[in-house]
């Protein structure tokens, strides 16, 4: 979008936090102009964040399903960003599938999205040969797209170094005096936005060379849905469970069982996956799981991005960037006052 | 005005409070439900020191009664442990015992519930279990010490209505006072406004709002359809019959041929 003639040279801007949200922030300020400084607790890039145990989907309309209008408009945004600035983006699209007992969910399922078109058995296997006579139906949404979240971090953080950007590690979220502060810190800044609250997530990464799975498949399920996402070199992400919970330290037997029986029903062969590594993180979300722009205690915080980080962080980051350099108001994702959105 | 223990409440719509969009969708539709009672689900690893304590107080914050649930507890010992916690966390000795014994229909386990529900019940808590229509069930459960009933519509989440019509008159018959709460299996509003006709004296509705394409607009339906079966039960329907009764007299009617 081209912006108005702004002098956004003089504007020096400390943003904290680099997760996704953070550095695409960071980015985006520095690509206009800003003098910008990008502070992160943590000792080395996005370790203390949930954007290390993404999926990584950049799928706008299977999460408009459950997300809304908003969460679709937001991540097309998004979708065409990571396009021109990570050249690890696949756009192969989205295949969701339902098991044949299962039919009721796939409907519903595409009652409540769009840009999909309705696959047979013949049009699976031509799309995902593995899962050739496997299932009988399913949904293709050919215009999304997949990335691997830490080679995306990693690529977004090069790209900061490349523009100047300096990202300081192991530092407490202290910007120094005369800088605008737009802060990125998830849940981490619950004490200035009250309202938000965590949702835990959990994910294994497994190994499987023989299986050739090239775009993420959801899986649809009336009590564990879940999404195989690949990663390249036979590595796959299976996600992720959603509890309301803001401990996020570690998995649960149940879900951990729950996560590899669905793998294991999508693919027999995942029986013979190694697990190569079990994350968790803690998503931070409003109680809409909207996210918002908001100014609290001086600073400028982009947050609540729930389980849509990759994919809304792009349009956020713009957005945010409008406010701090040129004063916009955007009334679908601002809101000054927590106030009135209280429950009671 | 319904009794359940030593509680009276109005509303005759009770919900569960997963699987809904966000808590704010929840929020809205426990208002459109003019609900006064919410379930929820104690997932043990919530049960720490912060762990979902956000969740619970906004919750808390509706200024609802909440009633702790032992969804997805699969053994006796399993959902008194989970009832144990729901009493520390929520500060009720109300509990919705649940405990499963088929993964496919998640049908109670009728034995286990009768033995975790007289525990509990002999423990002073207030039980109010899930079970099935059967009137021995029943029998048992009143016997362990509960003081109402949560019969099933239909399998949980499935939507499909009062499967067992028969058996749900019967059981409503054979306890004519008792509260008997209608949990799960209901679909759409009309289900909810048969059960209110047919003498029920409320049901507990979750998936048929959570996952419905406007859950707010839904609950408000739900609404008008319990308020509306509830008065038809009320006003005393008529009996079905098998010949036709013209409601115009058709004595004396000229050109009768």
């Amino acid at each position: 979008m081209p912006q108005a003639a702004v002098r956004a040279e003089g504007v020096h801007v400390s943003v904290i936090g680099a997760g996704v949200a953070g550095l695409s922030c960071a980015l985006e300020l520095a690509e206009r102009g800003a003098q910008v400084e990008l502070l992160e607790r943590a000792p080395q890039l996005a370790a203390a964040s949930c954007s290390w145990f993404a999926g990584g989907m950049l799928a706008p309309w299977c999460e408009r399903e459950n997300g809304g209008p908003l969460i679709a408009e937001l991540g097309t945004e998004g979708l065409a960003w990571w396009c021109r600035h990570f050249a690890g983006t696949v756009m192969r699209g989205t295949l969701v599938l339902a098991h044949a007992r299962d039919t009721a969910e796939l409907e519903q399922f595409a009652r409540r999205t769009a840009h999909y078109e309705r696959v047979r058995a013949e049009a699976i296997a031509a799309l995902e040969p593995e899962l050739s006579g496997r299932f009988s139906q399913g949904l293709y949404f050919p215009e999304e797209g997949h990335l691997d979240p830490r080679a995306a971090l990693a690529a977004l953080a090069t790209r900061l170094g490349e523009r100047q950007v300096v990202v300081r590690y192991g530092v407490p979220a202290a910007p120094r005096a005369g800088r605008v502060v737009l802060e990125c810190t998830g849940l981490a800044a619950r004490a200035q936005l009250q309202d938000l609250r965590g949702v835990k997530g959990e994910m294994l990464l497994l190994r499987l060379p023989e299986l050739n799975l090239t775009r993420p498949v959801r899986l649809l399920h009336p009590r564990v849905p879940l999404y195989v996402v690949p990663r390249g070199a036979g590595l796959y992400m299976v996600g992720a469970t959603m509890i309301e919970s803001d401990e996020g330290t570690r998995i649960s037997a149940r879900s951990m069982l729950e996560l590899l029986s669905a793998a294991y029903a999508l693919h027999p062969a995942f029986g013979e996956a190694e697990v190569i590594e079990i994350g968790t993180g803690v998503r931070a979300a409003f109680p809409d799981n909207l996210p918002r722009l908001r100014r609290a205690a001086g600073a400028l915080h982009v947050n609540g991005l729930y389980r849509h980080g990759f994919l809304l962080a792009p349009a956020l980051a713009r957005r945010a960037a409008d406010v701090l350099l040129q004063g916009r108001h955007y009334p679908e994702v601002m809101d000054e006052d927590p106030g009135e959105r209280r429950l009671a | 005005m319904l009794r359940l223990y030593q509680t009276t409440v109005h509303s005759r719509l009770m919900l569960g409070s997963a699987r809904y969009p966000s808590p704010q969708v929840l929020a809205d539709a426990v208002k459109a439900a003019r609900a006064e009672i919410v379930t929820v689900s104690l997932r043990r690893e919530s049960a720490g020191e912060r762990a979902g304590q956000a969740f619970w107080s906004l919750i808390r914050e509706l200024g609802v009664r909440v009633l702790p649930n032992t969804a997805g507890c699969h053994s006796v010992k399993e959902a008194v442990t989970t009832a144990h916690m729901a009493r520390e966390v929520f500060g009720t000795t109300w509990i919705k015992l649940e405990v499963i014994g088929e993964d496919d229909t998640l049908q109670p386990d009728v034995f286990g519930l009768v033995d975790a529900a007289r525990t509990l019940c002999a423990e002073g808590f207030e039980v109010f279990p899930y079970t099935t229509e059967d009137l021995v069930v029943a029998e048992r459960l009143l016997a362990a010490g509960c003081g109402l009933l949560m019969p099933w519509g239909a399998p949980i989440g499935s939507g499909r209505g009062l499967n067992n019509l028969f058996g749900l008159k019967a059981l409503r018959a054979h306890f004519p006072e008792v509260p008997l709460i209608i949990d799960a299996g209901l679909g759409v509003p009309s289900h909810a406004a048969q059960a209110l006709e047919l003498g029920f004296d409320a049901v507990l509705l979750n998936t048929a709002i959570a996952q419905a394409g406007d859950p707010v607009r839904m609950a408000a339906a739900f609404a008008q359809a319990i308020e509306a079966g509830l008065a038809a039960r009320q006003a005393g329907p008529i009996e079905p019959r098998d010949l036709a009764v013209p409601s115009t007299p058709v004595i004396g009617t000229a050109f009768r041929g």
